[in-house]
Formats: C-alpha cells, structure tokens, sequence
C-alpha cells in the first residue's frame, strides 16, 4: 500500500469499530458505578426557598444528596467566565448547584447519588424544593425591553455590547446612492449530539488520584477546571475523553456542573460514581444558539455595490454567559463574508434571557451572520432589479487582493485577514452545478406541475484554526507500529483516519501502522479544544511536525548505520533506504530499537541495542549530549492567526400552493477548505453541516413559551430532520491553499451549516413572492405569511408575471 | 429518564390478564409498548403494575372474511400492513397503517393497542371510526362488542373500565362500488401526522355519487367521521365537485393549533386532503365498474 496518502479518500478507520457496537462511549464505563441524577428548576426564574430532602431519605439504594450548602471552597463560587473580554461588563455564570436562584428550567439544584439511575430518579422525585416565582425573561425583545430583569443588579438585561467599526458609517450611509433599512429574526436551536453529556469518577484513596472520563470537547481543560475546583494537584487529576458521540459545540463548554459534582461525590464517597445525561436533560440543561434580532442599514450605489454596512444585532445569551462573548464576537466578524465593505459598523447587545444558556453550536454565529449579509444582498437585487448573482458578484474581494484585511478583530484576539481564497471563482462554480442561469425553465416547468420553485444563493467565509496552539506527539515503537497522540478530543470527525495519513505520508509508514490517540491528558497534557473547526488545521500541522521531527532523527541514525549521507535517504513502506543503492536499506522498527541505546534485552529485537551488540563509537556517549533516547517527537504549531475557508451554497426549493410543505429538490456546495487531508471526510462534513442548516431553516427551533418552559423537549416535538428530510447534495470542490500553515490546509467542520438559512430563505422568497424575515419557516407559518395582509411583496415577484401577483 | 417502580405480570390467558388488572388498582396493560414505555421512562405515566400480553396465546391473528377483518390484540402495524387478505377486503387498513411511523415502531407496535390508546393523531382511531368498527372487550363478565361511537371519549381516553382487556378490532368490509384513500402532511416522514384524511366514496349503479364518508387525524379530541355526501350527492363520478367536499369539510372540522400547526392551517389542510383523497377514492370506486 502507498505511503503517499495525504489528500486521498482513504475510508475512515474507526468506523467498522463504531458502526457494530465496538465503540466506548461514556455510558460503557463503570457499569458498577454509583449513579448521579438531578432535581432540576422546574421554573424559569424563581428564589429557592426551601429544599426537603426528608421523602427521599428513606428510599432503598440512596447513598448521598448535595445540595449548595456542601458545596465547599472554590466548588461554592460561580462557574468560571471561561473567556473574559473587556467589553463583557457584566459577565454572570451559575453555581454547580444553584445558590439561592434558578435563572432557566433545567438549573440543576440538588444532586443525588444512589446504587443506580432508577434509584436516584426514584429519590429525585421525593426531594420537594419549594420556589417563590420570579418574572420570566424569555425571548431576545423581551429581554431588550427589560420589563423584568434575569439578573437583579443588571436591569437592562444586557451582559455585553460588542462593538467594532471600519469607519464613520453614518455620513457614509448619508452619502450613499440608495439605502435600505429592514429587521429579521434567527431562533433558537441547538446541536443535538446523539449521545448527551456524561461524567464518570474514580477516586483512587491509596494514591490519592482522581482519573475522570467525560463526554467532552475539551479534556486538557476539564482537568485543569477540576484540579482548581476540587483543589487537587495537577497531575494527580487524569481526564480522558472516550469515544464522544458528537459534540457540535456544546461539549466545548467546561466544566459542566457535572463536571465538578461527579468527581467530588467520587472522592467524598469513595466510591466511581457516573452520570450520564438523558435526552430531556440535555434539552433543558445544556446549551442552545442562534437566537438573534438583527436591524441593518445598508448603503449601495447603482450598480448594487454596498457603500456602507451599519448592523445592530440583540443576541439572546440565555442565563448566563460561561463562554464569555464568542458567539457575538464571531457573527460580528463573519458577516462581512466574502465581500468588500467599505465601511462597516456592528453592535452586538448580548442581553441575559430565563433561558438555556447560549454558547457556540457548529457555526457558531456565523449563520446568523451570513443571514444578515446574505439576505442584505438579495434585497440590494431584488430593489435594482439585479440579478442576486450579479450583486454578489460585484461586491466580492478580488484574488489579487489577498491577503484581504477587514480591519475587524477577530474570536482569537486577532485580526481578520483573510489569507487566501477564490471567491469568484466559487460564485462561478455554485451557478454551473445548480444551473442558475436556466432556473426559469424550472420554475416554468414546476408551475406546470402545479409548484412554486424558488432558488437562491449564500456565501460564506470561515475563519478556522484559532490558535492559541495544539501539539502532537510521534513515536516509532521497536514493533514498527507508530504511536501518534494529540492533546485535542475527537467526536466523531475520523481523526484516528485523518491523523493517521498525515503522519503516513509524512514519515513514509504503512497507515496500518499508525495508531492515533486523542484526548486523553496521560497521553499529551497539553491541548486546548475541539472547536472552531480547528482539529485538522491545529493538530494536523503539529502532528505532520512531529512526524517530521521523528523523519530527521531517523534519518540521522540510519545514516550512521548505512554509513550514508542523511540526505542521500528516504523512507518508503517503513523502510529506510539509501536513495537508488538497492539493498542499502534499515527497516524503521529497527532504528526505533538503535534510538534507544540498551543493557538489558528483553526479546529479540531488544538485543539489536544492547550494549555488546552495537557498534558505537567509544569518542561519544551512547546517547549523544542534546539527543534523547527513543524514536520520538513531539511539536507544537501556533498559527499566527486565524486562516479563512470559503463557500457558497445554493438551494432549489418547490412548494405546494395548497400545503405550503417546502421540498428542497436541489442543493449545491462548493466548498474550499485548502488543501484537503481525505475528501471523504470533508465531504461527510459538510453533508452533516447541510443537514444541521436545513434543520436549523425548516425543522428545529426551541418553542419556548412566555413563561421560560420549553415546549418542545424532545426529539418527538424538537424536529431534528431525518435521513427523509435531508436532501441530496451535491458537492464542487476548490482548493486554494493556506500560506499560514505547513500543510496548507483550512478547517472544514462547520462550514456545511453555515449558508442554510440564507440560501434557503433566499429560495423560499424567490418561489412565493414574499419577503421572508425569519428563520426557520415551517408550512404553517408560510400559510400565514401569504395571507397576511402586511407581508411585504418582493420587486422581483411583482416583475415577473403570475407568482406571487 | 427511568421508570419509576411497577410490578410486572405476564399472564398467559386473558383471564388471568383480568385478574391481575382486578387485583391491582392501577394496573395497565402493556402490548407493543409504542406509546407507553416513553410515557413510563419521561415518568409522564407510573402505573402500580404492567400486565404485558404478549405471552397470551391466540391475540396474533388477523381473521379474514368477506364482512371484514378481525385484527387481533398483539397483531403489530408491520403485520398488517403485509396482510394482503385484509387490505382486499378493507383497503384503508394498508392505506393507513403505511402512514404509522416508522418501521421499526411498526415492528413493535400493535394496531388494537393504538386503538385502545385512543391517541386522536394515531391513524388507526380514525380508520375504526370510518370504517364503522368495533372493538371485542373482554372484561371479567364476558366478552362484548364496543362500537368505535361508544369507545372513545377524549384525548387518551375510552369508555372502556379499568377491568378490560380490548382482544381485538373489527374493521368492516369496503361497501361495494367504493373506493378509498387516504393521506397525510406530517412535518417529517414518519411523524405524527399534522392533518390526515381517511375518505370513502360509494357510487349507486349509475356511477354516480352515493355516499362520501371522511375522517381526520390530528383533527378534534376524538375521531369523527364527517358525512360529505351533500356537496356532491348524486353527481356522475366524474363530474363531482370534490373541492366542494373539501370546502364542507374545512365547515364541518373543529382543530386545534399545537406547535406545529395552527388551527387554520390544519383547517387548510382537512380541506386539501379532502379534495385530494377524495379523486383518488372516487377513481378507484370508478374502477371497480370496469
């Protein structure tokens, strides 16, 4: 098999593990353990008053009940504000376990600990905690009008106003030929993991160690937040994420209450004790985005050219804010997209709402903010009379014009620039593979069949791979097989594939060879995430280091052995090998066992280093000064910002004029993410972001009612889109490298999601004739729209004879 | 998401099934499980005991015969809808049960259990409702026939005491020179429906139209069945106003607006069901002259 396996569809190795049961997820831990379950707010804003734990003492099996009062030292303050920013003036987090108040349904309050999750639900039921009712902050305008207040010492409800600009905005808009000014609306939604959150402890007495697994995006972290909250030394703490079954975003988030509760009960009780989310649970106490009101002002010239951009968005930031401003800061910066504005204002008012509280979910503002864009430029078209393609066109940043500074500070602290990419050309390829330019003829073609077709466009640029770093670690056993780690955690991307064929086609080794670990801190200690489609580009490129790290020290000891020049050798099928001299060759495994300089032997190969088997020179020691014994490396790669992916979407929609049911019969991708490690993987990704962004646009949304309870808690109500309502897609590719990384490569994880709004709303609108000003729209809400006597009738349906009319 | 404790009986006669359910007050039974387990495990529902079925002997046949079909209590929707005997003699029962959500819930699933569920967004309510079925109650005096009329009386509830043990359904054959459909707009494949439509249209001798019979799921608290036979009385079946039938219908339905569709929307709906199923019905009952 060939070495050379960067950038081919190499099918994912882990999958025959994961797709027959083989897999080890959370809740295949500790089968004996002890069992964690919650009595959670029932209420979305209430003072607690009293909790009764009398009922459930007497249940059998009851081994423990927490409350906030045994919660002790750093275990009794707030959650920590994970990501501080100074325009955060009024960050809030809650309590493990609430102190007091609960701010959203869901709030955990008590604790229970018993021989099994029947048990505990059992003794959970019994613990009567008595409230006194607080006004519901529910919604992003309710939170803005501020008639009631989540926080008591924050009485207009707002946790941060994010602001940046490129200019004066208002005299530009003054100047500009033709503004327009319009508000819309993004719900609620959330990333649904198929497997929630989940926490196992065990608590070693004798060594006083704690090892925890957890669900988790983020392991390095998690660890260093237990060893802080539990006041543990470091490395007596150990946290390993097993096989995650999805994350989306919401397992970024750390420590999770449960994070700290199930390792403090193990250790108060000596006991493993596990928890593991159930589905209402992660409904109502995990994380949820999207919510945003965004007002926009918009400045163009004739030609549809925008002058300049003036965007105040209200985000909802539910509860409370852990993960500081992320989601504000990213629509901010992302909404520019891939266009030229030349003068650009934005305001994000984070404001607190009774609700689930909002941290990023795969796209991570960026929907939101190709939304506001997105459906900006159909409106400059749909008033000039322009084609929507046209206006995109005009207004898109040239290829000679990278590196593109938008003067805007990016999630990372950093700027944005984008480093590179083909807008133009993306835009070109969207229209080929889903025929813009004959769309006409189907939607003639639909009239006849009795449906309206619509189709519409949206474009994206993502930054990926924020720093600050990741690291990653090679190792060539004696055995010949390679041992790779890398801090950060895996749920479900195909990194054991991925990594594998960087460090294959980086070392020259068999990929049947290469073993890869991933967020696990007994194996590499120092990680920040996975998130911000970042793996591939962060750990990658430390990875593909290491393994050129391990390459050279290679070499250097083959080339003793073969008598050779370093640079007179290659390494092929994990064999060393003088370039051209047949013959002239050292198996890797076998300068794994001469890197590591013997006196005791132990097999076989193990005598090849012993210390009257080599033939080393006697001027030097058997470990040169600066070298280290072992075939191994470990690097890091820091990138000096952030390096910017790029697509374009487009959807063709039908309607029945009778259901107003919404099919998408079409939907093209044309996606660069640079230079691509395996193609099967990108395109698995963005078919899952597609299926998340048409759920987001027509399925999904967080119904909650005025009062703060969710009424749609569960995947009966919660229309997460099955495999039936998730259309065919087809997928262009385009690669322009990045200059910021050794591999060249962008991140690829989110990108799928990003345009689903957009483009559907945009298609939806171009079908019916009406304005569309929020997202998702189910059948029943079409109705209303084309019945409403206020709903605003797009230029283009009026020009274009029967529909809409 | 645990159950909370319930003693659990597996009977193996209905009578020792009505013993226990005599024996222990809040006592329910269990058969394919569709409905209830969720409620058990959200703790929605907790009854004291379960009395599981599915070890009785002889509540796992369909009986086919020219007056009808006789479904028994442990037939699940699976075997129904592969039941070509049944769907000859009542097509509506394939028709509906396709629509009863997703494989591996019509694996398990039982279409008498569904019924005695009395969930009005289950398909098979409405199709004993406009079919004029009954179901066979057994209850610890002797079995007796319960009219689809006197079953059901809201949402999740029959008339049926808490002593009973409902051993199967009696769906009626078609009528002659009828035909039938049936359709739904569920907001994802499988889902409960947001509006269904049952239709049957009977033509007289000369081709013209009869009788025009609908019933809706996700429409009102319990099934009903709307006679529309005034909007196209008499009319040759090729020239019957079916929208006009749909426009009766959209009078004649009361629903109710949940999360997922308002209540004019399901209006709406009845109507377009109406008219569409009601073609397709009126073109197979055409047929059958053929």
């Amino acid at each position: 098999m060939t070495t050379k396996l960067f950038g081919e569809p190499v099918r994912r190795r882990e999958d025959a593990r994961l797709i027959t049961g083989r897999g080890r997820y959370l809740d295949d831990i500790g089968a004996g353990a002890l069992a964690a379950a919650f009595v959670r707010s029932p209420h979305a804003h209430a003072r607690i008053v009293d909790v009764d734990v009398d009922a459930a003492l007497d249940v059998e099996g009851l081994v423990a009940i927490y409350t906030y009062e045994d919660l002790t030292g750093p275990l009794a303050e707030p959650l920590p504000v994970l990501i501080p920013h100074p325009q955060l003036t009024a960050p809030r987090t809650g309590y493990p376990l609430a102190n007091g108040e609960v701010n959203h349904v869901g709030e955990p309050v008590v604790m229970v600990v018993a021989t099994d999750r029947y048990v505990a639900e059992d003794a959970a039921e019994r613990i009567a905690v008595t409230y006194e009712e607080l006004p519901a902050v529910v919604g992003v305008d309710a939170a803005r009008e501020a008639r009631a207040c989540v926080h008591e010492e924050i009485p207009d409800n707002v946790a941060a106003r994010h602001h940046q600009e490129t200019g004066d905005v208002e005299p530009a808009l003054a100047a500009s030929p033709h503004t327009l000014s319009f508000t819309q609306y993004v719900e609620r939604s959330a990333g649904m993991p198929l497997e929630g959150k989940g926490v196992h402890a065990r608590w070693d007495a004798d060594d006083r160690s704690l090892r925890v697994h957890t669900s988790t995006q983020a392991s390095t972290s998690v660890r260093a937040a237990i060893a802080a909250k539990l006041q543990l030394p470091l490395d007596q703490v150990e946290v390993v994420a097993p096989d995650v079954g999805g994350g989306f975003g919401v397992k970024i988030v750390h420590p999770w209450p449960e994070e700290l509760l199930v390792p403090m009960a193990a250790i108060a009780l000596g006991r493993e004790v596990k928890w593991t989310e159930d589905r209402r649970e992660h409904f109502v106490s995990s994380a949820h985005e999207r919510q945003q009101r965004q007002e926009i002002n918009v400045g163009f010239d004739d030609d549809g050219r925008i002058t300049a951009l003036d965007v105040h968005v209200w985000h909802d930031h539910g509860a409370y804010t852990p993960y500081g401003i992320i989601v504000p800061i990213i629509t901010a910066t992302q909404l520019v997209g891939p266009y030229v504005i030349p003068v650009y204002r934005v305001v994000v008012e984070s404001v607190y709402t009774n609700t689930v509280i909002v941290t990023p979910y795969r796209g991570a503002g960026r929907p939101q903010g190709c939304f506001a864009m997105e459906r900006t430029m159909d409106r400059i078209a749909d008033v000039l009379g322009l084609d929507r393609a046209v206006v995109r066109e005009r207004n898109l940043i040239q290829p000679s014009q990278f590196p593109y500074d938008h003067h805007l500070t990016f999630q990372d602290g950093r700027p944005v620039v984008y480093d590179s990419g083909d807008y133009p050309a993306l835009l070109e390829k969207l229209k080929v593979l889903v025929g813009w330019d004959g769309i006409d003829a189907l939607r003639d073609d639909a009239e006849a069949r009795g449906r309206l077709l619509g189709v519409g466009m949206a474009l994206y640029v993502e930054g990926t791979g924020p720093g600050p770093y990741e690291g990653g670690h090679v190792q060539v056993l004696g055995s010949g097989k390679v041992l790779v780690s890398t801090g950060l955690t895996t749920q479900g991307q195909g990194h054991e594939t991925s990594f594998a064929q960087i460090v294959a086609s980086e070392l020259g080794v068999p990929i049947e060879d290469v073993e890869v670990t991933t967020g696990d801190t007994r194996r590499f200690p120092y990680a920040v995430g996975t998130f911000a489609s970042r793996a591939a580009v962060m750990s990658g490129n430390a990875i593909a280091l290491a393994a050129r790290g391990v390459r050279d020290k290679a070499l250097r000891i083959a080339a003793d052995v073969l008598e050779a020049d370093p640079g007179d050798l290659e390494i092929a099928d994990g064999v060393v090998q003088v370039r051209g001299t047949p013959g002239a060759s050292i198996p890797l495994r076998t300068v794994a066992v001469l890197s590591n300089p013997l006196r005791y032997a132990f097999d076989e190969a193990a005598k090849q280093a012993t210390q009257f088997a080599v033939q080393a020179s006697n001027d030097r020691p058997p470990v040169t000064p600066g070298d280290a014994p072992g075939l191994e490396h470990r690097d890091y790669y820091s990138p000096i910002r952030s390096t910017f992916a790029s697509g374009a979407h487009a959807a063709v929609v039908e309607i029945d004029p009778a259901t107003w049911e919404i099919d998408v019969v079409n939907y093209a991708v044309v996606h660069d993410c640079g230079n691509v490690v395996n193609p099967m993987i990108v395109e698995g990704q963005v078919l899952g972001g597609v299926a998340q962004g048409v759920g987001g646009a027509l399925y999904e949304r967080m119904a909650y009612d005025a009062d703060g309870q969710l009424q749609n808690a569960s995947f009966m109500d919660f229309l997460m889109p099955y495999a039936s309502e998730v259309p065919d897609v087809v997928i262009d590719h385009q690669q322009t490298p990045s200059p910021l990384n050794p591999l060249g490569i962008k991140g690829a994880g989110e990108a799928g999601v990003i345009p689903g709004s957009a483009a559907l709303a945009s298609a939806i609108e171009d079908a019916v004739g009406r304005r569309i000003t929020s997202m998702p729209i189910s059948p029943t809400e079409l109705y209303d729209l084309m019945r409403s006597e206020t709903a605003e009738r797009t230029a283009a349906s009026g020009r274009r004879t029967g529909v809409g009319a | 998401m645990k159950p909370a404790p319930f003693r659990y009986a597996d009977p193996r006669s209905v009578p020792e099934a009505l013993e226990v359910l005599a024996a222990e007050e809040g006592a329910k039974v269990l058969a394919g499980g569709q409905s209830l387990l969720p409620l058990l495990s959200m703790r929605l529902a907790a009854p004291a005991t379960l009395v599981d079925l599915n070890r009785v002997p002889g509540l796992d046949a369909v009986e086919v015969t020219a007056d009808g079909v006789r479904v028994g209590a442990l037939v699940r929707h699976a075997g129904l809808l592969a039941h070509d005997g049944a769907a000859r003699v009542q097509p509506l029962l394939a028709r509906a049960t396709a629509n009863v959500a997703h494989p591996a819930i019509r694996n398990r699933g039982t279409t008498v259990g569904s019924i005695a569920h009395a969930d009005p967004s289950g398909e098979m309510t409405s199709v004993l409702a406009l079919t004029g079925g009954s179901v066979s109650v057994a209850e610890p005096s002797g079995e007796r026939a319960v009219g689809w009329q006197d079953l059901f009386v809201g949402p999740l509830e029959t008339s049926l005491p808490s002593v009973a043990v409902v051993t199967s359904a009696y769906f009626p054959a078609l009528p002659p020179r009828s035909g039938t459909a049936f359709a739904e707009v569920a907001r994802r494949r499988g889902d409960y429906a947001v509006c269904g439509a049952g239709v049957v249209v009977t033509l007289d001798e000369d081709r013209r139209v009869a009788a025009v019979r609908a019933s809706y799921v996700s429409v009102g608290l319990t099934p009903e069945v709307h006679d529309l036979t005034d909007a196209v009385a008499g009319a040759p079946v090729e020239k019957a106003d079916w929208a006009a039938a749909g426009a009766l219908a959209r009078t004649l339905v009361d629903p109710d607006g949940d999360l997922h569709a308002s209540a004019d929307y399901r209006r709406l709906l009845v109507g377009v069901l109406t008219e569409r199923t009601l073609i397709e019905a009126a073109a197979e009952a055409a047929g059958g002259f053929q």
